[in-house]
């Protein structure tokens, strides 16, 4: 493996410097923590860098951290290398008031759903997303519910017993 | 100790070389004619040749397509033809997890269907949400479509298919032919909001 985890760590330190916040590795993958305004510009570096060439977009997924106040809401994204098969994994976390992030559509075009996903599910709102409305749930819905306030079971369902059952 | 007995309640009688017939209505049966009353003739008729469209979702869809192949035949019964047109169906098997945004979907494909038609909820999924109490599946196709039989089962067993279409045999063999256009059915429909 030609690209280890610490010339990663090199290159993104020696381009970024302090818009990265945390190095972790676990299980193997080595993800970023990054200032969430910079989104955009850390991805594009990973896919333009002739030495680096994360050019695949494996996902983008969010977390509701609800007793983190003030930056609730992680964003998640894995990228991947297909020349030297190396993950990495970029995390950025925005408050739940305002949960703006630059949307990286223009450079991964599969991008697209997994935002309209995350945002279905989350409320994140992706800045300049070309068209960024539900995608799984009903076009209806009107609150997002992977948010932990949210419980998952069907709240029509008036025979079930709720001690029983667990609610 | 055996267990007594549900299915397979017609003695064969070895004149027909053990191939079950269909049992004929009570009539009155004369020399070169058979009267008997509409209804039943009718009756007999339809229900030996039901034409089932498969809204296969799931797993349960599975169990369909087993039920189909020639192990657990499902035409033996006249369900030979499977449509996948609601044009041209009568018994709709919805079988599988119907999630919410699916439920208009087989709205439509309920209305498109012409009268006489049954519907038949394979599966726990399809009849009650099954193991999936949660925001985004429908719970029940009773909700939004009259059903007509029931199967349990995660997933049920194609002989538990089976009985369930035999069930909708039964219906059909002794529906009334005014009864779509009662009062009971109509209050029915309203029920759901089709006219």
């Amino acid at each position: 493996m030609s690209i280890t985890h610490d010339f990663i760590q090199e290159k993104l330190n020696n381009q970024f410097g302090d818009k990265i916040l945390n190095w972790e590795e676990s299980y193997g993958m080595l993800s970023a923590t990054i200032q969430h305004d910079h989104n955009l510009k850390v991805l594009t570096f990973l896919h333009d860098e002739p030495s680096l060439g994360f050019q695949f977009l494996t996902d983008i997924t969010g977390v509701h951290y609800p007793e983190r106040k003030g930056e609730e809401i992680a964003v998640v994204y894995h990228v991947h290398n297909l020349k030297e098969n190396v993950r990495l994994r970029l995390k950025i976390f925005v408050p739940i008031e305002k949960p703006d992030v630059y949307t990286a559509t223009g450079l991964f075009s599969g991008a697209n759903w997994m935002e309209r996903e995350t945002y279905d599910f989350f409320g994140v709102n992706f800045i300049g997303h070309p068209d960024l409305r539900r995608v799984l749930n009903v076009d209806e819905m009107d609150y997002f519910p992977l948010r932990k306030e949210y419980p998952l079971e069907d709240q029509t369902r008036i025979d079930k017993d709720d001690e029983m059952f667990g609610r | 100790m055996a267990r007594p007995v549900r299915f397979n309640l017609i003695e064969k009688s070895s004149a027909d070389r053990g191939i079950n017939q269909v049992q004929l209505p009570e009539g009155h049966m004369g020399e070169g004619f058979f009267a008997t009353s509409l209804d039943k003739v009718v009756g007999l008729a339809r229900k030996n040749s039901m034409w089932p469209l498969p809204f296969a979702t799931s797993c349960c869809g599975i169990e369909f397509m087993a039920t189909m192949g020639s192990h657990y035949d499902l035409s033996r019964f006249g369900s030979e033809r499977v449509g996948f047109s609601p044009r041209q169906c009568d018994l709709l098997m919805v079988m599988g997890t119907i999630a919410k945004k699916m439920g208009p979907v087989l709205r439509q494909v309920y209305l498109q269907m012409a009268e006489p038609r049954w519907v038949i909820a394979v599966g726990a999924c399809a009849s009650s949400g099954g193991i999936f109490d949660t925001y985004s599946v429908l719970q029940g196709i009773d909700q939004i479509i009259p059903v007509d039989v029931y199967v349990p089962g995660c997933p049920p067993r194609p002989e538990a298919i089976i009985d369930g279409v035999l069930k909708i045999q039964d219906l059909v063999q002794d529906e009334s032919l005014r009864r779509r256009n009662g009062d009971q059915y109509k209050a029915l429909l309203e029920g759901y909001g089709i006219q």
